[in-house]
């Protein structure tokens, strides 16, 4: 019998520990039904707009969810661009529910008429989630666009007259709402939905417009008090880098890429997460012979996430095991090293790495899906705020 | 890596506090990082 | 409803041992190599059983007149009022459900 002493009877691993080594299959994951986008968000993480034409199609998507279903994946977090004008949106939606593969739908609203609110309050196992990156208009289509917050609005409204019940309103922090948590609270209180509060991440048009829009040090902090006090606030564990500045928020409390949970785009790409789409992070597609299945289990990229990662800069911090170092995706794309710290670590380290990098080193956003003018770049949001050019050193 | 037979050595002794941690835990599906 | 209520808190009152218990039809068990992952489609609970008996026990909960019945027959004795706590946390978390 062991002796019943913390060093020699070996407790099973917490779950973080397990989710760090991957499982056979994804509790959840987000899937990109399109890249077309009859927006223009500024910050798009997908830099979305105009549709593949190498899109999945109808079938090929059937075939993904009947995997899904094989694998006994939970939920699925579906996305886009908008993925409400998929043609085919409420067939695909309707099988996977048929199938209890549990899915969310993040949207625009812009689509989410009376009627089609009407017809999501029918379906089970179905939640929706409405972005809007504001309390009032004026902050919300400074980067989402013209209107953007009315047609959200009105969505709400929607499903609200549709019964529907909670839904979840999302909101992407930003130097600009951050004076707006309690407002946005309020506006998801006056409807009986669920605020969710998720991190901006430089990814997709992103790369150009974090620099301004990204939270500052003291505002990070601001939010992690508030986000502290208010555990019915959903964050989908995306602020784990703040947990270095004390007691841990809700949520696993690491980057769950590759390992718990991943991305399926569009043309059936499989990335770590929605937050690298990028080759560097590709682990395969679905079209494959073996699979969704095959590349969760079998990537090269999947393989190596899920070993124990190098701390490499971080490893004599303190902190390092609250934050795991923070977001691949946030180092990568302000062109940080992944061993390293996170461009918004709270103990300043990252300031301090991006100021000793080489003016080339960081990344620009490449043109992926967004439509683009005549000039070739993408066709740019109306807003006052100032971006950083190319030409910035 | 736990040897399969781990399940009965690993609860003996245990406090009320520890059955948590040791047998049950639970996280919100909306708690793991990269996703929507 | 507040979007500030906190999820609700796991109710630590008396498990009703002597009734009969089973895993909960909107509940969704998944195996792994460690024990299993518990899905609840309806208040969207993710839950861990972290031990292959645990699972077993709750699989086999719906085979036996009670809950402690279920424990006495599927795990060793020292084990039992760990195992009987264990029932007691899904059972708050409807991962289980009395007959």
């Amino acid at each position: 019998m062991p002796a019943e002493t913390a060093e020699t009877v070996e407790a099973p691993l917490s779950l973080k520990d397990r989710f760090t080594h991957g499982l056979d299959a994804p509790i959840c994951l987000t899937w990109e039904l399109t890249y077309a986008c009859n927006l223009a968000c500024v910050h798009c993480l997908s830099s979305s707009g105009r549709r593949d034409p190498a899109e999945l199609t109808a079938d090929e998507a059937r075939r993904v969810v009947d995997e899904l279903v094989d694998m006994k994946v939970f939920y699925v977090n579906i996305g886009g661009g908008e993925p409400m004008l998929r043609p085919d949106f409420f067939d695909l939606v309707g099988y996977a529910v048929e199938r209890k593969v549990g899915v969310k739908f993040s949207t625009n609203g812009t689509r989410l008429t009376a009627e089609r609110a009407r017809r999501l309050a029918a379906l089970d196992y179905l939640d929706v989630q409405v972005s809007i990156d504001g309390a009032t208009a004026a902050t919300n289509d400074a980067v989402r666009g013209a209107g953007s917050f009315a047609a959200a609005r009105t969505a709400m409204d929607n499903l609200a007259a549709a019964g529907f019940g909670p839904f979840k309103i999302s909101v992407v922090v930003t130097r600009q709402n951050v004076e707006q948590l309690d407002a946005l609270d309020a506006l998801a209180a006056s409807y009986g939905a669920q605020l969710r509060l998720t991190r901006l991440r430089p990814s997709g048009r992103g790369v150009d417009s974090w620099d301004a829009l990204h939270p500052t040090a003291s505002q990070q902090r601001q939010l992690y008090h508030w986000l502290l006090e208010r555990p019915g606030v959903l964050t989908g564990d995306s602020f784990f880098h703040l947990s270095a500045l004390g007691e841990p928020l809700d949520g696993l409390n690491l980057c769950g890429a590759g390992r718990v949970v991943c991305l399926i785009d569009p043309v059936g790409d499989v990335y770590a997460c929605p937050f690298v789409i990028d080759r560097q992070f590709l682990a395969g597609n679905v079209r494959e012979a073996g699979g969704f299945a095959g590349v969760w289990r079998s990537s090269d990229l999947f393989r190596s996430l899920r070993e124990p990662q190098s701390a490499g800069a971080c490893a004599s911090c303190g902190s390092f095991d609250a934050c795991r170092g923070g977001c691949m995706a946030a180092k990568f794309f302000t062109g940080l090293p992944l061993d390293g710290p996170d461009p918004e670590c709270v103990l300043g380290h990252g300031e301090t790495a991006l100021a000793s990098l080489d003016t080339g080193s960081r990344p620009h956003a490449a043109i992926g899906h967004s439509k683009v003018g005549v000039d070739g770049t993408p066709v740019p949001v109306p807003t006052p705020v100032r971006f950083r050019s190319p030409a910035r050193t | 890596m736990l040897a399969e037979d781990q399940d009965t050595q690993d609860i003996e002794d245990v406090s009320d506090e520890d059955v948590d941690e040791l047998l049950v835990e639970e996280v919100s599906i909306d708690g793991m990082c990269g996703v929507y | 409803m507040s979007t500030t209520e906190a999820p609700s808190p796991v109710a630590e009152t008396a498990f009703a041992a002597d009734r009969a218990w089973r895993l909960n039809p909107q509940v969704a068990l998944r195996d792994e190599a460690f024990g299993a992952l518990a899905y609840h489609y309806g208040n969207r609970r993710l839950v861990f059983l972290k031990s292959r008996l645990l699972v077993t026990l709750v699989s086999s909960l719906a085979d036996y007149p009670s809950a402690s019945e279920a424990v006495a027959a599927c795990v060793p004795e020292r084990s039992h009022a760990a195992y009987e706590r264990a029932l007691a946390r899904l059972a708050a978390s409807e991962v289980i459900d009395a007959c």
